[in-house]
């Protein structure tokens, strides 16, 4: 039975609305989440590419969602030569539809409540303060009432705007994406690809995360200032027609990602963000759902506990932050700085960068190794990728 | 500013770099609220299937 207030109310049942509600259910507090889709996890818009360290922690790994498993990440220069990085962990390319129906229902599992075609319309305010949400269900405006919202509701978020928050991302930290899963090619089940430059993907990086031995995940990203005149989607069909040309669309994604440093606020009085809505994605690859895992089962633990010592306030609330930043969101910021700089590379830069890497074997060439190639005339963010590899943070994610 | 709804593939990327909550997004909707749009294009450059046109134009 739902009930007309809950302690916590998650806006969105994407990874990190989900992991959310499940750790603030798993801690004690009565939770519902409200999804504005008929299903969780539908339409996907997303490459599905994730580390098994990454998602390890949340839910067991179960061969309903992995599509395929990834050894080899291969880097392709302008000038069409490549290079081989074997040791950065095992990957996964998910079938998102399922996995994150199942992060969802371990939600369900430990408690919280779950409302499809739910659209949240805004926030319920007392005396300067959130106590509930509106959403839309059907054809009718409805109230819940609770002590803390969590907006999980993705790159659209609308929830931290309605707060006071200001949300809004730069044109050069967004990145504008096509992607298409492709039937009838022969690939590498076990490598996924990576292809730079600025004729292939201006300011972003071109993808293919193979599903199966035939078919693939085949997008692009560019970055929001530099794809006015010529689209993603005009990149992605010249190099499919380039590359494929036999190959059949059988889905086709649009979408966008937030290559930002996390939200200077994600927290005030009653409410928290997490995931794509507090943009706590990694600016250069660009991966959010670990990202947003992690942010998730912070925020729900914090929500919990304030649910206990009933304080909902931004001071008890960045406890959250407090932690975000110790595990993530400080080399979110030093991958934030490195990207301009990757990113903003010439042709002839890429080009060396992947022939100073194949020449390591692949099993020494790691991430460090290539960013520190790429920002090497820059000893300040040589110094931060250093120290953050000392702290062997982001192998992670 | 006006969407083509023909188009639009209601994936939200607009929203996010529209710096005055103009864009309202639903399950099956996007629409741009024109009394709170400042004309400032960045939704226009981010579309990744340009579904946004400035009527003027
Ligand atoms: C083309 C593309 C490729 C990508 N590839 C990768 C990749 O390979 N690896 C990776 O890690 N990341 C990738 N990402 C990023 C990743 O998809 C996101 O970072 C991730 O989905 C963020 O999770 P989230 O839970 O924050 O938001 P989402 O997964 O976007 O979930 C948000 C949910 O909130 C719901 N919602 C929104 N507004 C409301 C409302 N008002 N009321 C109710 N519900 C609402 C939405 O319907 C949605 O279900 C990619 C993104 C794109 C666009
Ligand atoms: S033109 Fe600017 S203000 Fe108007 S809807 Fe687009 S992003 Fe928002
Ligand atoms: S960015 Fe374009 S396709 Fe996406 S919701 Fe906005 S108008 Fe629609």
């Amino acid at each position: 039975m739902l009930k007309d207030r809950y302690d916590v109310v998650v806006i969105g049942a994407g990874p990190a609305g989900s992991v959310a509600a499940r750790f603030a259910a798993e801690n004690g507090a009565s939770v519902l989440v409200l999804e504005r889709d008929r299903e969780p996890g539908i339409p996907v818009r997303c490459a599905e590419g994730v580390s098994h360290k990454g998602i390890a922690p949340f839910i067991e790994i179960d061969e309903r969602w992995i599509a395929s498993t990834i050894e080899v990440a291969r880097l392709h220069s302008p000038d069409g030569n490549e290079a081989h990085m074997l040791n950065n962990g095992t990957g996964y390319v998910l079938e998102r539809r399922v996995f994150d129906a199942e992060l969802c229902s371990l939600a369900c599992k430990f408690g919280a409540d779950l409302i499809t075609k739910a659209d949240a319309i805004d926030l319920i305010w007392e005396n300067n303060r959130i106590v509930g949400v509106k959403y839309k269900y059907l054809n009718e405006i409805k109230t819940v009432k609770c002590n803390i919202v969590i907006g999980a509701d993705g790159v659209e978020s609308r929830v931290g705007r309605w707060a006071g928050i200001d949300t809004k991302v730069k044109l050069e930290d967004i990145d504008t994406c096509v992607q298409y899963t492709l039937a009838g090619m022969k690939i590498d089940k076990g490598s996924c690809d990576f292809y730079f430059g600025e004729k292939v993907s201006p300011g972003g990086y071109l993808w293919i995360f193979p599903k199966s031995d035939t078919t693939a995940n085949v997008g692009i990203g560019l970055s929001g200032h530099l794809a006015h005149k010529k689209g993603p989607k005009e990149y992605l069909d010249e190099f499919v027609e380039r590359n494929f040309p036999k190959a059949k669309i059988i889905y086709t994604v649009y979408g966008g990602v937030p290559t930002a440093d996390t939200l200077k606020e994600i927290v005030r009085d009653n409410i928290m963000l997490v995931g794509d809505a507090a943009r706590q994605v990694n600016p250069i690859t660009g991966g959010g759902i670990v990202q947003g895992m992690i942010a998730g089962s912070i925020a729900g633990k914090v929500a919990a506990e304030a649910i206990k010592k009933q304080n909902y306030s931004q001071k008890f609330l960045k406890k959250y932050r407090k932690e975000w930043n110790k595990r993530i969101g400080k080399n979110q910021s030093l991958m934030f700085a490195i990207k301009n700089k990757f990113f903003g590379m010439k042709d002839e830069k890429f080009n060396s960068i992947v022939a100073f890497c194949k020449k390591l074997p692949p099993e020494k060439l790691t991430l460090k190794e290539l960013f520190t190639e790429a920002i090497k005339d820059d000893p300040k963010l040589v110094l931060g990728i250093a120290k953050a590899f000392i702290k062997s943070k982001f192998k992670k994610i | 500013m006006k969407i083509n709804h023909d188009l639009c593939d209601i994936c939200g990327t607009c929203v996010a770099v529209c710096p005055t909550d103009a864009i309202i997004v639903s399950e099956f909707k996007v629409t741009i609220d024109n009394e709170k749009c400042t004309k400032c294009m960045n939704c226009l450059k981010v579309c990744p299937i340009k579904a946004i046109e400035d009527e003027q134009c």
